[in-house]
């Protein structure tokens, strides 16, 4: 059903004519995100130009009862803005990308919800700061859909999540009213922690507006290093080790032997593909630190089993090892047609036994799962190689995805590390939580957003 | 229109490449319309999107999608960065192909692709009127042009700075020649491409002299044809597959070394379009010429000092600054990079100074720029900027259509910029 064209004339008024979307073309671009599920075509797409626009297309929203989705990059991997089924609008958030300021002195910077976050990231550094969060689509994605998503990254490890940089935030509620919650200073306890109730909302519980973010002095120095393992428990072991030395590498990613064998197809950087395990590494901090850290680094990686390990020289050698894990998703994406990148995470110890359960789905409904990730945080990435075209594959996919969930649950880990529940996820919810978890979301969300048009159906489900 | 079936079976017949697009979003980091507009059916993601939607019959309207799809440089850039290796441009290509053949050709395109590009000779000589029938043509022609060979004709378009059609075109200037292979043993044939032939022909003469100084002998045919990329993008495959066959006359089965072109568009078109449309539009035959001919193809700052062993000299204090603009054409779609520069630094009177983002397209696009000048010019003014923040007297490129641009934005900015081809740059140094 389309929207009254009184009402799309409401829009136009209050984010500009060019602003506001309704051809077929525009709608359909706007009906997917980087989630396998099938897209919903918005009743109108609108792209506000300033903040105070984005309050009042809100309360516009409300008055009307329009289910609203904010869409940043659109690079979300669980369904968190695929547009509601009836009268969807979704809210564009890339024309807001001011960053308003950076404070050197007091170590924040305020930024608007479209900033890209790797552009963020390369102006704080321009300042001498650094902002760690870097999640791999952070060449694109913002810093709103950072913060609904609670973004992790390759350095969660030692430097958090997102959530840990979120000193501030205003947004919109559902009356186009501006709530301020958090503030400038290292310490503040002005009423609720709203900041945190919000950080991971996926746009359910208001619009964001400014957000205040921590920013840190640079690491002065790093080394990075690739160990290889004949077992993916060795492996385990070693990051394992690592902790227990009270090292925090700032970066502990795995990689299976099915993504080392598949990544050194793809860039033939000389990777050893008879290896079952990959780890890669960087220590960070001041140089004689980091020195140190890395021979410890070596020597328990030595002792734990691997069978070689190489320490980058160079800035170009420290490149090549981030290379092959960057080219992990690339190297994988090219295997087949559809690419489901899943995000189930496990402590720490946990690894090989969720590795293991990895093979056996894979081969269980005979599938190709290459698996790298996080390993010093237990958040790994099960890469299901497949062709959603193919309905019986299909099938043993959504099957193989059940699994993984209750996989890691079992091996008391998450859902999701980072990448959200959006659509994809919250029918699991119930299962890691509870009931009275589910309910007691319900009741906050229909406090706040009593006409439920704030991203319905994410999360906490309909 | 009302058979959208038909339609979605003959995209059908790009589902396999449509769907190797896993919607991760990362395109939106490099397209440069995209950074201009913030719409999701500029960017690569949102345009295949589109063409799967049209596909499985979710949209139908094809003419919002043709329209979207047009909005595009066919730059690469989304190409070039994208994990999933998502052969995009060419998927544009045949999507292009396949809408134009459902929607049809617009009159005006018909009348320039078909009655006038595809008849070299004719249209040369057209051409050459063309100062005296600026009035008379300038509408069809504006509506028409094509891609970055074509645009050219822009320069019949008086309010812009454009560069107008050169006094002489090189098949005047110079005449078409066989030579043996020269002092390097080689033999290399010479591909001039329109807007080399008809705006920049000292580029040509430049490309000539720079071969002919390091011993190669040329292979320089008369009546060339254009190489078929205006009319490909515009979804004119009748014309594309005519222009082919009339250049494959001329270069097919001909004893040289390498193909050469100095236009980067040119190049990447006859290296890598005319194989990937081979499989549609040419028979066995044709398709193995196509592919012994794009083999050999190569741009000529390459050839010079990868193949004829041009090397870079010590620069004189007295030495003019140039930066160089990588063309999408040559750096992503070819791969070539430090052979442009090499081939300026070659020239002791130069001194190289790199400018911020050299490879970020110039948002020429050809008939891009004809169709959606705003959009062309906002993406032109920033690389503009960027020239200008070297302090270069100087903006070279590798590519024509690049030039057009860039010597556009220089004009309307305030002038004072030279806009050169690397290989005029190293030429001059021959002569000085
Ligand atoms: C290749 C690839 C790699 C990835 N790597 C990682 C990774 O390493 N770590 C990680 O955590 N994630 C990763 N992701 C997932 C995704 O990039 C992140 O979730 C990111 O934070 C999403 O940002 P976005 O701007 O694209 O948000 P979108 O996808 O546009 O939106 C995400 C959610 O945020 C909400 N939202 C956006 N803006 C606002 C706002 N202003 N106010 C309220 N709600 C808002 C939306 O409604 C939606 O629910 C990856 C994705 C891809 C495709
Ligand atoms: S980068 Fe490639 S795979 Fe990703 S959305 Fe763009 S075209 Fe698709
Ligand atoms: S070819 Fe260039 S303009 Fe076209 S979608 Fe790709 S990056 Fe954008």
């Amino acid at each position: 059903m389309p929207l009254a064209k009184s009402l799309i004339d409401e829009f136009a008024q209050i984010a500009g004519k060019d602003s506001v979307m309704t051809d077929e073309a525009d709608l359909a671009s706007y009906s997917y995100d980087a989630a396998v599920l099938e897209p919903v075509m918005p009743a109108l797409v609108v792209r506000p130009k300033t903040l105070e626009s984005l309050g009042r297309v809100t309360r516009l929203c409300n008055e009307n009862g329009l289910p609203l989705t904010v869409r940043g990059a659109g690079t979300n991997l669980s369904g968190g803005v695929i547009p509601a089924r009836e009268l969807g609008v979704v809210v564009l958030t890339n024309a807001l990308t001011r960053i308003v300021s950076i404070n050197t002195e007091d170590l924040y910077a305020v930024v608007e919800p479209g900033v890209v976050t790797a552009k963020f990231a390369a102006a704080a550094a321009e300042r001498g700061l650094f902002y760690p969060p870097d999640p791999g689509s952070q060449a694109v994605s913002t810093l709103g859909g950072n913060v609904a998503e609670n973004a992790g990254g390759l350095r969660g490890l030692k430097y958090g999540v997102t959530k840990d940089y979120v000193m501030g935030l205003s947004f919109f509620d559902v009356d186009g009213q501006l709530v301020k919650t958090g503030g400038r200073t290292v310490k503040c306890v002005t009423g609720y922690n709203l900041a945190g109730l919000l950080v991971g909302s996926e746009g359910t519980l208001g619009v964001f507006g400014e957000i205040i973010l921590k920013l840190v002095p640079p690491p002065a120095a790093a080394k990075a290093m690739m160990a290889v393992f004949d077992t993916m428990d060795a492996a385990s072991q070693a990051v394992a080790a690592i902790i227990a030395a009270k090292i925090v590498p700032a970066t502990l990613e795995i990689m299976d032997n099915f993504t080392i064998r598949t990544v050194e197809d793809f860039s033939h950087a000389g990777l050893p593909t008879g290896a079952q395990a990959l780890l890669l590494i960087e220590v960070d901090g001041h140089a004689a630190m980091v020195a140190e850290d890395a021979d410890k680094v070596e020597t328990i990686c030595k002792r734990q089993g691997a069978s070689s390990i190489k320490v980058a020289k160079d800035a170009a050698e420290r490149n090549k090892v981030w290379e092959a894990r960057r080219a992990a998703l690339s190297a994988l994406a090219r295997v087949a047609p559809t690419t489901v990148l899943e995000d189930a995470t496990v402590p720490r110890s946990q690894i090989p036994a969720m590795m293991r359960a990895l093979l056996d789905i894979a081969a269980k409904y005979s599938l190709t799962i290459g698996t790298f990730g996080h390993a010093g945080d237990g958040n790994l990435h099960p890469t299901i190689l497949t062709d959603k075209r193919d309905h019986a594959a299909w099938k043993k996919v959504e099957a193989a995805i059940d699994e993984i969930f209750y996989a890691a649950l079992k091996l008391g880990g998450t859902l999701s590390g980072e990448h959200g529940i959006g659509l994809a996820k919250s029918r699991w919810l119930e299962k890691e939580t509870s009931r009275g978890t589910i309910l007691y979301s319900k009741k906050i969300k229909a406090a706040l957003d009593p006409k439920s048009i704030l991203n319905p159906g994410k999360i906490i489900g309909a | 229109m009302a058979d959208l079936r038909r339609l979605a079976r003959m995209l059908g017949e790009i589902d396999d490449q449509l769907v190797s697009c896993m919607r991760c979003g990362m395109c939106q980091a490099v397209c440069p319309v995209f950074g201009d507009t913030g719409r999701e059916a500029d960017v690569a993601r949102g345009k295949i999107a589109l063409l799967s939607q049209l596909g499985s019959e979710m949209i139908r309207d094809p003419h919002q999608v043709k329209e979207r799809l047009e909005r595009c440089l066919l730059c690469g850039s989304c190409a070039a960065a994208c994990p999933s290796g998502v052969p995009v441009v060419d998927i544009f290509l045949r999507a292009r192909a396949i809408l134009t053949a459902y929607i049809g050709l617009s009159p005006a395109k018909k009348l320039i692709f078909r009655g006038l590009l595809a008849r070299p000779g004719l249209f040369d000589r057209l051409l050459s009127l063309a100062p005296a029938m600026q009035g008379l043509f300038t509408r069809e022609v504006d509506a028409a042009a094509g891609t970055s060979c074509a645009r050219f004709q822009s320069s019949l378009i008086g309010d812009r700075h454009f560069k107008t059609l050169a006094a002489k075109p090189l098949h005047e200037l110079a005449a078409p020649r066989d030579e043996p292979a020269g002092a390097s043993g080689k033999r290399v044939a010479l591909f001039t491409g329109c807007v080399v032939d008809k705006v920049f022909p000292q580029v040509g003469q430049a490309s000539l002299a720079a071969l002919s100084r390091a011993g190669a002998g040329v292979y320089l045919p008369g009546g060339q044809a254009c190489c078929g990329i205006p009319a490909l993008s515009s979804g004119d495959t009748r014309t594309f597959r005519k222009l082919v066959l009339a250049n494959l006359e001329l270069y097919a089965d001909k004893p040289f070394d390498a193909l050469v072109t100095a236009c980067a568009t040119c190049t990447a078109t006859i290296k890598h379009v005319w194989p990937d449309m081979a499989a549609d539009l040419f028979n066995e035959g044709e398709r193995a010429a196509i592919a012994a001919l794009a083999a050999k193809t190569t741009d000529i700052c390459a050839y010079l000092t990868d193949v004829l062993g041009v090397t870079p000299v010590a620069t004189q204090d007295s030495a003019a600054t140039v930066t160089y603009h990588d063309p999408c054409h040559l750096k992503k779609s070819l791969g070539i990079a430090n052979q442009p520069r090499d081939l300026i630094r070659a020239n002791k009177n130069l001194r190289l100074v790199e400018m911020s983002e050299a490879d970020v397209c110039c948002g020429c696009g050809g008939s891009f720029n004809l169709a959606h000048y705003e959009i062309s010019k906002h993406i032109g003014q920033r690389k503009i900027a960027n020239i200008r923040a070297t302090g270069a007297q100087i903006a070279a490129t590798a590519c024509p259509a690049c030039m057009l641009q860039i010597a556009d934005m220089a004009s309307q900015s305030g002038g004072g910029i030279q806009v050169k081809h690397a290989v005029e740059l190293y030429a001059q140094g021959l002569t000085e």
